[in-house]
């Protein structure tokens, strides 16, 4: 993983330095969802060649979530932001 | 001195008068220091290093620039080393690689000297394919026989430390020549933080030998003075999205800088013509690396051979430094620089070298005048000689910056492949540019000669014209295939000096331009390096508890837990197990994952992530919970306990610790909730007194008031426990009374010696993580992961009260379970018991009717039950007490009955106490 994330809280470091989290996902929420929903959600990614927004948790630094927007083609990160949460902020 | 070393050289790397001494194959030798292992084996007239790969001729120094492979050899044990660039250390122990018997006897050679209707391009795919069966014997015969060296069995001393270090700049320069030296000081003149890379010992590149030594000294200082960051011998070992690797001895800087600059230079090539591998047969640039740095004579009489001025400064420089050149042969018809010779040096303009002969070295050389398109007439003289210095134009050295992603451009003027469209924030400074064009002649080609002889286009791999010629015959005629099936530019010099003249040999076999060949891709790495560097060395950091030298007082046998080091028993596992059963046991249990999970939405996130419900958990009281995947699949398992209304301490198994956090807090961060997690697992330190008179021994430590109806089970407490401000928790992991005291790391040796040391009529003893297994299995209690796997879920282990699909909220994993909990799934974990003599193996199969049926997960010998017990995956129909099934271990099958409840106190009566 040869590019830098952005860290809100630490500044830019090498991505050896987080997890990754796969990409956002939209979670199913209020009412019970289809068996295909369900495991659209578990088990299908986009898994496409461009940009997406991610998850990356900073485990060798503060230690939080972040989601980053990533060219999976190059690996260049146009930016990251914060995620929410008492956590977050 | 030896005979071969030179006057003093300006510039010289060696110190005289400090001798050094070491051994090659065996034999004491001697250099000085400076020196590299081959220069202090050429000043001592050692011309044969190595046996190539394929013929096993003699082969001897050609580039001394750590390009070509034919000074690889074995030092202290570890092979392929270069030994024209290792610098020379006292008492190194040199061996060559590949010769048997002996470097100057191989019996090898024979392949060489019967010669090529058995090794033809393609000889092991066309030979070795029939019979088919016979494979496994030519496949030991070939592995004897082929590579470059031994692996040591053991890993040696040069591979033991191996760091990667991380290092922002502005500016990083790859190559340390003149343009190098110059770009980094113009950058750092400017303010920029910038790293300069070389491969070589000492800044200054081909100045070094070409008489500008104290310029290369000059500006090595200033770029020092202007804070660059130095790192050499520093070799480049590829681009990485900007990211560059630099290998210096047993560190890999990752070097990330804004700007890249290359000014890698260019690399001499070599000549075709036949017996071009023999000793004493080197570059220019070889013979006055070795004749400028270290002052070695490369030999007495020279004969340079050459297509460009090169030669003729080569020829000059050679003479200075006081060797004998008897004749520059020069492809140019009137080469423009002859004025500049000596009278001594005669030149023969419009010729080349059309074989060198010998058999271990160099004798002689055979010239031929050079007709239009390279084509050589017949022999016209021959001159005894024992060095022949060759110049066969210059290549780029481009590898990094096609890797960075520039074209790849086939340059007229200069007849080499050069980097074309550079990437932004890339640069290239110097030769490597390759449009510094001069007057050139023409390559030499031995095409339509019928001599046996071999003119090697590839010396790492042991690839002749002819074979090249016969690879374009067959129809590999596009160079990415031809390099594949001939493996020529696929050796250690990765094409560096077989990279040109195959595509001129094969555009002049297709009729074609080298233009239209083109140049394989180049790959990372570009130098050589040990893997055990890029492995780096192992940094997972172990953890230990504050209690660790007790456990070693103890006598406590440690092992690794996780990340942590846990005393695994202090002696008798067994018998600690049933002394926790009649008295007391304590049991270090601080690797506990532990996080304080705090505010307002505290008890709404921990409804939301457990399957359970905790928000109607009372203060003061503890609830265990096992934490699902959004497919319902168990990941950990803990226990929650309600501090006060906005307060939560959570506990996790210890490998599972650092997974629970990320997973709460990815939830947090998603949900964006008001609540805070803290990791207490390091802060705090923890310990379980167990056993029946764990009361007795614990009330009188304490002000807490421990009688069973004040603490009674599942409940905590807060108080002074020897002093210490502790959380003590009832809990029953180990099936008996027991008390979980949770207190600030610093104090754990205090409490841990006060409980263990206190005289008094309990006997409280400490009892290893081994005991803790036991007894858990007695109990059925599982732990995740060693009973779980990632298809468990809570219906499937048993454990379908910890899921509360009747909860209002929405949970992490509800779905699934919901689908789950319709279906009976496929296999459920149950305990089993088998007579005392009959202990299973962890992971044996469980058999039904003579066919796998599930596995066992958990065994153990119970000494307070008398037998064995264990934990197992069954088919459903199974999962009832009393049903029987067979365990295979070693061949027989081990008869298991199946028990649901608790083996040991079912009831539950004795924890509660």
């Amino acid at each position: 993983m040869p590019f830098l994330l952005d860290c809100p809280h630490c500044g830019p470091r090498e991505a050896t330095e987080f997890v990754y989290g796969g990409e956002v996902m939209r979670r199913p929420t209020g009412r019970p969802p289809s068996r295909r929903e369900l495991s659209s959600y578990l088990y299908f990614r986009e898994n496409i060649p461009g940009p997406q927004r991610e998850w990356w948790f900073h485990s060798s630094g503060c230690g939080r979530w972040l989601i980053a927007n990533r060219d999976t083609r190059g690996g260049a990160v146009a930016a990251t932001e914060a995620a929410g949460g008492a956590e977050g902020s | 001195m030896s005979a071969r070393r030179l006057p003093e050289q300006p510039g010289e790397l060696i110190r005289r008068g400090r001798e050094i001494g070491f051994t090659f194959d065996g034999t004491e030798r001697r250099g000085l220091e400076g020196d590299t292992i081959a220069s202090a084996l050429a000043a001592d007239g050692q011309r044969v290093l190595s046996r190539s790969f394929k013929y096993h001729r003699p082969r001897g120094l050609f580039c001394c620039s750590g390009q070509c492979p034919n000074c690889l050899v074995d030092v202290d044990g570890a092979p392929g080393v270069r030994a024209c660039t290792e610098p020379l250390r006292e008492g190194m122990e040199v061996r060559h690689l590949n010769a048997w018997p002996s470097l100057e006897f191989d019996a090898m050679r024979a392949v060489d000297r019967v010669g090529r209707p058995f090794t033809p391009p393609g000889f092991y795919y066309k030979t070795f394919m029939r019979p088919r069966r016979l494979w496994p014997l030519y496949e030991r015969g070939i592995r004897r026989v082929a590579g470059l060296g031994r692996l040591p069995a053991e890993p040696s001393e040069r591979q033991t430390r191996a760091d990667h270090r991380t290092r922002h700049a502005d500016v990083l320069v790859v190559g340390g020549g003149r343009a190098g030296l110059e770009a980094a000081a113009d950058a750092a003149a400017a303010g920029a933080d910038v790293v300069l890379a070389d491969d070589g010992p000492v800044l200054g590149g081909r100045m070094l030998w070409s008489g500008f030594q104290a310029e290369a000294a000059a500006l090595a200082r200033h770029v020092a003075e202007l804070g660059v960051e130095v790192l050499s011998p520093g070799s480049a070992l590829g681009w990485f999205h900007g990211l560059v690797p630099i290998w210096q001895d047993d560190v890999i800087h990752r070097v990330r800088a804004a700007s890249l600059v290359v000014a890698t230079g260019t690399i001499p090539q070599p000549l075709p013509f036949r017996g071009n591998d023999l000793p004493g047969v080197l570059l220019c640039d070889g013979a006055l690396r070795l004749a400028t740095l270290y002052a070695v004579a490369p030999g007495t009489r020279a004969v340079v051979c050459t297509i460009d001025d090169e030669g003729i400064d080569a020829a000059i420089s050679l003479a200075e430094a006081g060797v004998e050149v008897a004749a520059i042969v020069d492809s140019r018809p009137a080469p423009a620089g002859a004025e500049r010779l000596s009278s001594g040096v005669e030149l023969i303009a419009g010729s080349t070298v059309l074989e060198a002969h010998g058999r271990a070295e160099v004798r002689a050389v055979s010239v031929a005048s050079v007709e239009a398109g390279g084509i050589p007439g017949p022999t016209a003289r021959r001159i005894e000689c024992d060095l022949v210095a060759v110049s066969g134009g210059r290549a780029p050295a481009a590898s990094l910056l096609m890797q960075a992603g520039a074209r790849v451009a086939y340059h007229d003027a200069t007849g080499a492949f050069v980097a074309a469209d550079l990437p932004p924030g890339v640069r290239a400074v110097g030769s490597v540019r390759g449009i510094e064009a001069g007057e050139r002649g023409p390559v030499p080609s031995v095409r339509g000669d019928r001599s046996g002889g071999r003119c090697f286009v590839c010396l790492c791999e042991d690839v002749t014209e002819k074979d090249v010629n016969a690879a374009v015959a067959e129809g590999f005629d596009s160079i990415e295939l031809a390099k594949r099936y001939l493996t020529a530019t696929m050796g250690p010099c990765q094409g560096r000096m077989c990279q040109l003249p195959s595509a001129r040999s094969i555009a002049r076999e297709t009729g074609t331009d080298p233009s239209e060949i083109g140049v394989t891709t180049a790959r990372p790495p570009i130098a050589a390096v040990p893997l055990g560097l890029i492995a780096g060395r192992q940094h997972e950091p172990g953890s230990r508890s504050a209690l660790d030298a007790q456990h070693r007082e103890l006598g406590g046998a440690m092992d690794w837990a996780g990340i942590w080091r846990r005393a695994y028993d202090y002696g008798d596992p067994g018998a600690e197990a049933l002394h926790v059963h009649r008295e007391a046991g304590l049991i270090d249990v601080s690797p506990l994952g532990k996080f304080l999970v705090q505010g307002p939405d505290a008890a709404e996130f921990l409804d939301r992530v457990y399957p359970n419900r905790l928000s109607t958990l009372d203060e003061m009281r503890i609830r265990y919970g096992v934490l699902v995947t959004e497919a319902g699949r168990i990941m950990d398992d803990g226990t929650v306990c309600r501090l006060d209304h906005e307060t939560f301490y959570v506990t996790t198994t210890t490998g599972g610790s650092a997974a629970v956090l990320q997973w709460l807090r990815w939830w947090l961060a998603e949900w964006g909730m008001e609540v805070r997690i803290t990791d207490l697992t390091g802060t705090l330190g923890a310990m379980n007194l167990a056993g029946p008179r764990s009361r007795d021994a614990l009330a009188p430590l304490t002000e807490i008031d421990v009688g069973g109806e004040a603490f009674p089970y599942l409940h905590a407490r807060t108080g002074r426990v020897a002093g210490v401000e502790c959380l003590v928790l009832r809990l029953g992991f180990v099936g008996e009374l027991g008390y979980e005291i949770h207190m600030p790391s610093v104090h754990a040796r205090r409490l841990w010696s006060t409980i263990l040391g206190t005289p008094g009529p309990v006997d409280v003893r400490p009892a290893g993580l081994e005991a803790q297994r036991i007894l858990r299995l007695e109990k059925q209690h599982l732990i995740p992961s060693q009973d779980t796997d990632s298809e468990s879920t809570p219906y499937g282990a048993s454990l379908p009260w910890i899921v509360k699909l009747d909860k209002e909220q929405d949970f992490l994993g509800r779905w699934s379970l919901e689908m789950e909990s319709d279906h009976p799934g496929t296999e459920k974990l149950v305990g089993f018991t088998a007579p005392r003599d009959q202990a299973a193996e962890e992971g044996a199969a469980v058999v039904v009717d003579g066919a796998p049926a599930g596995r066992v997960t958990s065994c153990r010998v119970s000494e307070v039950l008398d037998r064995t017990v264990g934990l197992a995956w069954v088919p459903p129909e199974l999962a009832q007490d009393g049903a029987e099934f067979g365990i295979a271990s070693n061949g027989s099958i081990l008869p298991a009955t199946v028990t649901t409840e608790p083996f040991y106190d079912p009831e539950g009566e004795r924890q509660r106490a």
